[in-house]
């Protein structure tokens, strides 16, 4: 259809057609004031503020409701429009309560900004205010009937933005109030969506009710710590005894690839970073078995020392590592980087919970094929085998219905689970379970039957017309059946992929060569390339995986265990007396099962207390910045340069930092020289200023930049806060293939969230309740 | 009309009324319409729209416990909690109110000895003041649970309560 | 069962056939009943659609729309099927016209609907009445059982080809839900509030397919108008408002009823004379003409014809030809109590404008009825019920303004003599002081 042109205010404005008068507002830069419109959610017309004067149409017409009509010539401020605009505001403060000195909302309230603008300083009414007790719907949600002013945001976005449906509006009239679904409570995946939607202080939150005032605190815009999406959270610091505390969070920045939508999890569950139990001493296990807190010298000078001691004496292949799926790329890298030049050994990795190994291998050559979350909200079909996105991927989920409301994509499910996502689907094929192989296999043949499942061929017909199709799937695919899911896929016109793993930095941690025969970009150890160079001594033997290293303990074999943000003993159900010859690190936010084996424990920050970036499961790079603070820990990139340093390692040759740029360039071939150069050169290049800190993770960033593939990103683009693609690098296919069990999916749901989880009081309020009584689904 | 039927065990309701209700889901385009009719029905045999009659609606139409009393709390004849075996509605909006509707509900109110949506301790009468019922030309008006009674007096009104009250101690 | 009054003046068109037992189809079928839907069949859609245009008839139950126009509205093809939807929620206060047509003659409804039906091409028609209407219901429904039973609603009518279904349906007592997008929307088991127009019913109505919804009494009116021809029931009333309607006419008055009188007849005639005057030798104070949403006239602003066009000139509605007659001894502030208070009561809630202002109107209306009001008070009301007026998201709003403000303008010396004669309680001196007297 042709575009429209009509005239705002003088302003000649021209939209697609269909456009809504206040969006082709908007656009034009004209600001229409409006309570209950809300975008991506159904219209409503019902707050009247958005009233606009339309030349020939007898009444105020809502702008919201209208289409924008070729020739139309609309005025939004007039006299009229102001005063209609007051009388609105004058009859909701009418029975509003004066709660403003208290009020959550307060500072931030769009009542408030409305009164400020349109006036209606003086109330006319002395009669009784229409009064409600407020309740507490859930571990979560409170709600205050007096403050609320039926726009219905609430409502709306529960139901047809979360498909969950828990609010309703109940009785008539000036009674008229927003019910919970239980009567005088919730069942619900408490995400918080309804608080941050509302305009008002109908509906706060109990993380944070009364607790404090907006500009008391300041925003930080960073990437939520727990699940793989990636979404951006804003979290509210303040200042406290002991450092900067997390007040708050939620999502009033939505410029983040979840754009309006964040969990319970990346606006409530920082609380884990406030728990008592922190460690923030330093512990040394004493000859006794108990352990005693220590300085950080004391600390840090053993664990340097018995490192070196078992590489010395035992040699490298004596000592493991194992890294973190919430730790920085930075820091994912550096401590590769440090077990490969310092300690001398590849017997690296993390606890995966996919299998980008062989994703990345499956898709060697088509780095185009690579999708981004941002995908999931405009691909027209989208193909999902296996995960449950509610539970485990809440972003994703959300774009995924949007996608489907919105722009009516196709969704087509395959899952040995009947998940909540089905009532989004076109198509639902329930297969057995242990099937997903066998369903790949199906999709790709001619098969009349599978299973005799019925529309099982209508399923795989209708699939195989799509003309672009968005293939996603959990970690049930791992090895070869990538490789034919892959296979299948790359058969059809136009598809892309993406892998989806548990944890906020999984595929960092992946990326940036956390594995005993990868280095960094999926480099093989055997085929190092550049990285000969840049890491002198680089052992090119793979070293053992996570499930090797604990064999080799239980031999006796493993001198030295560096644990850096990980929990394999409570995850891999490692028997801690396998350990008793070995010499273990950990740093850690808490006495977890692993920090209580082991020898040296070093307090560590968590990815809310430290800047750097982090890769979501769809190779979506983005800044973690720094919001909260706490007196007596480190984060983990200064502890790996500290015991480094403290080895005898240079830390110059570990961080790049301090050099500026050399004039001659390309001469000397010196082992230190020519590694500056080159990395002073690459920086120059990009006009990126050198780091003068070894502590800075930009440093970090920068050779992350340099020198892994798919990871030279335009800076202005990532420091801005958006997000950026990495590019997905090819590896040789001789790569070596993962083992099933090495991958271990984190099976967390909407409450659980590994070891953060535990330690968020809040996380395990909701878990509780919700055990208690288990949630209805909503009908169909 | 969609023509599926399902019966559901266990109903609450009698055989006739679960019948009717079964029919009542395939009579329209889409099953939800059957809503507000099986509400006001189950209402006239269990006496209020309790919370099992809520369940078993919600269930026959196929919509969540919530959407049923969002639609129950916005209508003037739904009500959760039992009325008296009679309740005696009246008007007392312009038409009536001009022809004695409110001395009417003052009489209602002296003689049942209750107030405004009140229920007589022996559970007969109940009585409500509601707006137009629709016979303005022959008001003052008042509506006992479906039955009309016009053109009323005070004395009529007695007569019309006396009536009920046999009634009630008939069954 | 209420008592049937008539009176000489009446052009007995629709009520003609009114206390003759016509609920019953043998009866109604003596009485001339189903041949103007042969008719309609044999002529089809367009010539109904035109007999409809050159009656003149417009809507029956308040907003009168002209018929004809709002049936041609509807597509000829659609993809979702067609509904007619007749409105007898009937809840105007000071209306009870439908409730006669369905006790006397509901087939002349079923006829009607099935002829709407034919001219859209819609092959199901919903007869909704208000709750509180249940014995109407069981009429009506025991009316479409006899149809059925004589094929005459079903498949292949009268052997034509034609099918139509029609079924009756209750509310559950909701007086927003006689706005036609609330109908439909209590009708398909939800919440009655309005939907957003644009789209209009014709065009996307119930369960998403083009709808015509027409009152009782506009659909009642149908058959007869095909019976004697559109041109010759034009001519009943007056230019662009053809035919005859019921008049209810109510309150203080010796002969209250409903009466069919021709389109534009004299409301001062209609009191006086048809409807017996004022008893007790009374004055006349004022008159509602077309129930409570329409602003009300004064005992020397009565001398006006009763149709759409002439009442809009005067300053007020036709509305439902609900009317309401006031003596000298009816007390217009309580008057003004009891109409906010309706509104106030049955406000849907949705829109700001109404919810709200409803609310104020009335608790501010209460405080002045028990004697603790000021003049400020007066304005302040005035002022509240003219910012509603054109604000909201429904006509409901319009229909609690602007008698308000018709009170406030055209009675404002018996509110201010209100005041005097109730001096303020002494508690409230400081409500007078924090409203300004």
């Amino acid at each position: 259809m042709a575009d429209v042109n009509l005239t705002v205010d003088g302003k000649k404005v021209t939209v697609p057609a269909g456009t809504l008068l206040i969006e082709a507002c908007r656009a034009a830069g004209i600001e229409v004031p409006a309570f209950c419109y809300y975008p991506g959610l159904s219209l409503c017309g019902a707050c009247r503020m958005c009233m606009v004067r339309i030349e020939k149409m007898p009444k105020l017409q809502t702008a919201c409701t209208t289409p924008v009509g070729e020739g139309m010539t609309v005025h939004t401020e007039t006299p009229e429009i102001a005063q209609a605009r007051k009388a609105t505001v004058e009859l909701l403060l009418g029975n509003h309560p004066l709660d403003c000195p208290v009020c959550d909302a307060g500072g931030e309230c769009e009542l408030q900004d409305m009164t400020f603008k349109y006036g209606a300083p003086t109330s006319q009414y002395v009669e009784i205010k229409q009064h409600r007790e407020e309740q507490q719907w859930s571990p979560v949600v409170y709600f205050d009937r007096p403050r609320c002013i039926m726009c219905y945001r609430c409502v709306r976005v529960c139901g047809e933005g979360m498909d969950v449906w828990a609010l309703g509006v109940q009785n008539r009239g000036a009674g008229s109030v927003i019910a919970p679904n239980r009567q005088d409570h919730l069942d619900c995946e408490e995400c918080g969506m309804c608080i941050d939607i509302c305009p008002v202080g109908a509906l706060t939150s109990d993380t944070y009710r009364y607790k404090t005032r907006p500009w008391e605190m300041n925003h930080v815009a960073t990437v939520c710590t727990h699940c793989g999406d990636g979404c951006k959270t804003t979290l509210g610091v303040r200042r406290a005894d002991d450092g900067m505390e997390i007040v708050r969070g939620d999502n009033r920045d939505k410029s983040g690839i979840n754009e309006d939508f964040l969990c319970i999890k990346g606006r409530y569950a920082f609380d884990f970073a406030n728990h008592p139990d922190r460690l923030t001493k330093p512990l040394i296990r004493q000859a006794d078995g108990s352990f005693a807190t220590a300085t950080w010298e004391q600390a840090l000078e053993l664990a340097a020392k018995k490192l070196k001691e078992v590489r010395d004496t035992k040699g490298p292949d004596a000592i493991g590592v194992i890294g973190s799926n919430r730790t920085t790329n930075e820091e994912n890298y550096l401590l590769q980087k440090f077990a490969r030049t310092v300690l001398g050994t590849n017997n690296i990795d993390h606890h995966r919970t996919a299998d980008y190994v062989s994703f990345v291998r499956a898709l060697a050559g088509k780095a185009d094929r690579a999708a981004s979350l941002r995908d999931a909200g405009t691909a027209p079909a989208i193909l999902l085998l296996g995960n449950d996105p509610t539970e485990q991927h809440p972003a994703l989920a959300w774009a995924l219905r949007t996608n489907v409301r919105l722009n009516k994509a196709k969704l087509f499910l395959v899952n040995t689970s009947d998940i909540k996502l089905r009532r989004q689907a076109k198509a639902f094929l329930h297969i057995p379970e242990g099937g997903y192989a066998d369903a790949v296999r199906f999709l790709g043949s001619n098969d009349a039957n599978f299973h005799g499942i019925e529309g099982a061929a209508d399923f795989r017909d209708a699939l195989r017309a799509e003309p672009k199709l968005l293939i996603l799937f959990g970690s049930e695919f791992r090895g070869h059946d990538i490789d034919a899911l892959v296979s299948f896929g790359l058969s059809l016109p136009d598809a892309r992929f993406a892998c989806l793993a548990d944890y906020a930095n999984s595929r960092g941690a992946a990326d940036m060569g956390l594995l005993p025969d990868l280095l960094p970009g999926y480099r093989p150890v055997a085929a190092p390339g550049p990285f000969a160079e840049e890491y002198p001594n680089l052992p090119q033997k793979p070293g053992k995986d996570l499930i090797e290293m604990f064999d080799a303990a239980e031999r006796g074999e493993l001198g030295a265990l560096y644990v850096v943000g990980a929990n394999p003993v409570e995850r891999y159900n490692v028997d801690p007396a396998s350990l008793k010859n070995t010499f273990v690190i950990v740093q850690e936010m808490f006495l977890t099962e692993t920090a209580q084996i082991a020898d040296v424990v070093l307090p560590a920050a968590n990815l809310y207390e430290k800047g750097g970036s982090v890769t979501n499961n769809y190779g979506d790079l983005q800044l973690v910045k720094k919001a909260g603070d706490r007196a007596g820990v480190r984060s983990d990139l200064e502890l790996i340069v500290r015991i480094a340093d403290r080895m005898g390692a240079k830390p110059q040759q570990l961080v790049p930092f301090g050099r500026g740029l050399r004039a001659d360039t390309g001469q000397s071939r010196g082992a230190q020289s020519g590694e500056a150069d080159r990395h002073s050169i690459w920086l120059a290049s990009r006009q990126i200023e050198p780091k003068v800190s070894p502590f800075d993770p930009y440093a970090v960033l920068d050779e992350i930049a340099r020198l892994v593939p798919g990871y030279d990103v335009e800076r202005m683009n990532l420091l801005a806060g958006n997000d950026v693609r990495t590019k997905l690098v090819s590896i040789e296919p001789a790569a070596s293939t993962t083992r099933r069990d090495l991958v271990l999916p984190a099976q967390d749901a909407l409450f659980t969230s590994g070891t953060l989880g535990r330690y968020s009081a809040k996380l395990a309020e909701v878990h509780e309740s919700h055990r208690k009584s288990p949630a209805e689904a909503a009908a169909d | 009309m969609s023509p599926e039927m399902n019966s559901v065990p266990n109903t609450i309701f009698s055989p006739e009324l679960a019948a009717r209700f079964d029919k009542l889901v395939t009579l329209y385009p889409a099953r939800r319409s059957a809503l507000i009719p099986m509400l006001l029905y189950a209402q006239d045999e269990v006496g209020a729209v309790n919370d099992a009659v809520i369940a078993e609606i919600a269930q026959r139409i196929g919509i969540t416990e919530l959407d049923v009393r969002n639609v129950i709390s916005y209508y003037s004849l739904l009500h959760t909690k039992p009325h008296g075996k009679f309740h005696v509605q009246v008007c007392t909006n312009i038409s009536c109110m001009l022809r004695g509707g409110n001395e009417m509900l003052a009489h209602c109110k002296e003689k049942l000895g209750i107030g405004n949506k009140e229920t007589t301790p022996d559970g007969i009468f109940s009585l409500e003041e509601v707006e137009c019922i629709g016979a303005c030309c022959w008001a003052p008006a008042v509506q006992v649970n479906y039955d009309f009674h016009d053109n009323l007096t005070t004395e009529k009104m007695d007569a019309v309560l006396e009536n009920y009250r046999q009634k009630a101690g008939k069954s | 069962m209420p008592e049937l009054v008539s009176h000489p003046e009446e052009v007995k068109v629709i009520s003609r056939r009114w206390g003759q037992g016509a609920a019953d189809i043998d009866k109604y079928i003596e009485l001339g009943g189903y041949a103007a839907l042969r008719k309609c069949i044999e002529q089809g859609p367009e010539w109904v659609i035109n007999e409809m245009k050159t009656s003149g008839l417009r809507g029956r139950g308040g907003a009168g729309f002209p018929t004809g126009m709002k049936w041609s509205f509807v597509p000829k093809q659609s993809e979702k099927p067609k509904y007619v939807l007749v409105n007898g929620d009937e809840s105007e206060p000071g209306t009870c016209k439908d409730h006669l047509i369905f006790l006397h003659d509901p087939h002349s409804v079923i006829e009607g609907t099935m002829i709407a039906g034919l001219a859209i091409g819609a092959k199901v028609g919903f007869i909704y009445l208000r709750g509180e209407y249940r014995y109407l219901i069981e009429i009506m429904e025991r009316a479409l059982a006899q149809c059925y039973e004589r094929g005459i609603l079903g498949k292949n009518i009268f052997g034509t080809g034609f099918d139509f279904d029609a079924l009756s349906h209750t509310g559950a007592g909701a007086y927003e839900v006689g706005e036609e997008s609330a109908l439909m929307e209590s009708l398909e088991g939800k919440r009655g509030v309005p939907r957003i127009k644009p789209p209009f019913p014709a065009v996307v109505g119930l369960y998403g397919g083009p709808t015509v919804i027409n009152n009782a009494e506009t659909i009642a009116s149908v058959p007869f108008i095909i019976e004697m021809g559109g041109a010759a029931y034009a001519k009943l009333g007056t230019e662009r408002n053809g035919g005859t309607r019921l008049f209810g006419i109510s309150g203080k008055v010796n002969r209250p009823g409903v009466y069919e009188l021709p389109m534009g007849y004299n409301l001062k005639k209609m009191i006086y004379e048809v409807a017996g005057g004022i008893p007790n030798g009374k004055a006349l104070k004022a008159v509602v003409p077309g129930g409570a949403s329409c602003p009300i006239l004064r005992a020397d602003e009565i001398d006006v014809g009763m149709d759409f066009d002439q009442m809009g000139k005067a300053g007020t509605m036709l509305g439902s030809a609900g009317v309401v007659v006031l003596d000298e001894t009816v007390s217009i502030v309580e008057f003004a109590l009891r109409t906010i208070k309706f509104y106030q009561h049955e406000s849907c809630g949705w829109c700001i404008p109404c919810r709200e202002g409803t609310d104020w109107l009335k608790k501010t209306m209460t405080r002045f009825y028990e004697g603790y009001g000021t003049t400020k008070d007066i304005d302040n009301m005035r002022y509240l019920a003219e910012n509603m007026l054109g604000r909201t998201f429904c006509p409901l709003g319009d229909a609690a303004a602007m008698p308000m403000i018709g009170f406030f303008k055209k009675f404002r010396d018996e509110f201010e003599e209100y005041i005097r004669a109730n001096p303020s309680a002494p508690e409230s001196q400081a409500l007078v002081e924090l409203v300004g007297a």
